[in-house]
């Protein structure tokens, strides 16, 4: 039985299926999602696989400020993707919504509507900072496994550089704290 | 030997279960390698589709009700044990018995998992999914057509429907361009580009996959598998050499399923998705006038002979 949680725990940090949702992003968040694909970084060596239905994935992957129009479809899809899941906030928008802060068409940022496990901040995040908060949020998820979602991390801004040279990061030093402007 | 011992043998250790299911995750890996390496990708690791397999079963499934939420639960299962069916089947090894006919089953046990894709799309009662069985449906009208025809002309040839008698006797010019017609209707009967329909991702996401989830599609994952080994099992025992040692048959099937999926790979990755007016045409115009040759060679040849 032990050997089976820790083969569970195992697969499922080695394969998040993410489900990309715009919430009135600019498309340059969207872009950098799809750079991290592509061959020069290429996210499928971590097993990822951009889904076309959130029925299929691991990870709920959300860009921009969240705008009155996208909050209830973020809700619903949120509970159309099936547990285990966890969600990580592309760019700056979904985290503190960015230059569109006050505006009167924003219901944001991201964590009034849905719990949100990795923040990557950027304006936008460069694709190896995309990959690794995807990487964190299969780690969390493999471990917190059918459990309530606790506290988020953010993505430190450096981490790139970091990444680049093997990834020795410390694996909870980042706690959020996140800026509510 | 007993043919109930015999069977089940075949049907759960070899080619069956044991064997298949991971050869099947194999296979998907190589497709998935083969086009990442094609783009310029390092591509997934080499356990990659056994973890999604796991992951897969680890997940919650949606609760469904009703005849319809049963029939959904049901429609992966058919599929993958028709597919599992199909592959026991396969005559790899020399003298594995076999009986007339079972060709006839072989490819209708290889029909029942699209026959499921379709029914599986229509109660999963997404426009998605409704939109992708029908093109699923259109495109097993047409390639079938083409598909049984060369099978046919290859029995016709050889005057038998038992699949041991078709991989043993030697091979003709003939038998060859029925191979070819049979490769030709691969990539229809995978999903693959150029004819990737119905699982056309940038236009209708995954077609009748789209509302199933964990579990279930774990199921759908591994009847794909399956049925990649089971097809390209079907062309590679059709083209392999008669041999009696028993570790040569397997090897010499391996390697010719492996370069199948290769093949076929490498061509999903080289082409872009037709629109489905054209892949009708394809199969309808082009393809089944040399099917409709290739019987009626087969045929001339038997009664001249």
């Amino acid at each position: 039985m032990n050997l089976w949680k820790k083969l569970m725990c195992y697969s499922r940090r080695h394969s998040p299926w993410l489900f990309h949702m715009n919430s009135g992003s600019c498309n340059g968040c969207d872009i950098e999602i799809v750079a991290s694909l592509s061959p020069r970084y290429d996210a499928e060596q971590l097993g990822v696989r951009l889904e076309g239905s959130p029925r299929h994935a691991d990870i709920l992957v959300v860009t921009g400020p969240v705008t009155h129009n996208s909050a209830a479809a973020i809700r619903t899809v949120y509970g159309q993707v099936l547990g285990p899941k966890a969600v990580v906030a592309i760019g700056s928008c979904p985290a503190t919504t960015n230059v569109f802060i006050d505006s009167r068409t924003l219901d944001g940022p991201l964590d009034r509507h849905i719990p949100v496990d990795v923040f990557v901040p950027g304006c936008p995040p460069r694709p190896d900072a995309i990959i690794l908060g995807v990487a964190k949020a299969a780690e969390i998820l493999a471990e917190r496994g059918n459990k309530p979602p606790a506290e988020s991390v953010m993505v430190p801004i450096a981490e790139s550089a970091c990444c680049a040279g093997g990834c020795a990061c410390a694996k909870k030093d980042a706690k959020t704290d996140e800026v509510q402007a | 030997m007993n043919p109930l011992i015999t069977s089940l043998a075949r049907l759960l250790i070899f080619p069956g279960l044991l064997f298949a299911v991971p050869c099947a995750w194999f296979f998907l890996w190589v497709e998935r390698k083969a086009v990442a390496r094609m783009q310029g990708r390092i591509g997934p690791p080499f356990m990659q589709p056994f973890f999604d397999f796991i992951k897969l079963l680890g997940k919650g499934t949606p609760s469904r009700s009703g005849v319809a939420g049963m029939l959904m639960r049901a429609w992966p299962l058919i599929a993958v044990s028709s597919a599992a069916g199909a592959v026991g089947l396969l005559p790899v090894l020399p003298a594995s018995g076999g009986f007339q006919g079972d060709l006839i089953l072989l490819l209708a046990l290889l029909e029942l998992p699209s026959m499921c894709i379709i029914a599986a799309g229509f109660s999963s009662r997404s426009i998605f999914g409704e939109i992708g069985s029908a093109r699923e449906a259109v495109l097993s009208v047409s390639y079938n057509i083409v598909f049984l025809l060369a099978i046919l002309s290859i029995a016709a040839a050889q005057h038998t429907f038992s699949l041991s008698a078709l991989a043993e006797l030697p091979s003709s010019p003939l038998r060859w361009l029925g191979i070819l017609a049979l490769l030709i209707c691969l990539p229809a009967k995978l999903h693959l580009n150029p004819f990737s329909l119905p699982n056309a991702e940038q236009e209708i996401y995954s077609g009748p996959m789209v509302e199933y989830a964990g579990p279930e599609l774990a199921m759908w994952e591994l009847s794909h598998g399956l049925e990649w080994v089971a097809a390209t099992g079907l062309v590679a025992t059709l083209m392999a050499p008669a041999v009696t040692a028993v570790w040569l048959a397997i090897l010499i099937f391996v390697a010719l399923a492996f370069a199948i999926v290769l093949l076929l790979s490498i061509t999903a990755a080289a082409t872009a998705r037709l629109q489905i007016d054209t892949t009708v045409r394809f199969y309808w115009q082009c393809t089944l006038i040399f099917a409709v040759l290739a019987v009626a060679a087969a045929l001339f040849m038997r009664y001249k002979a």
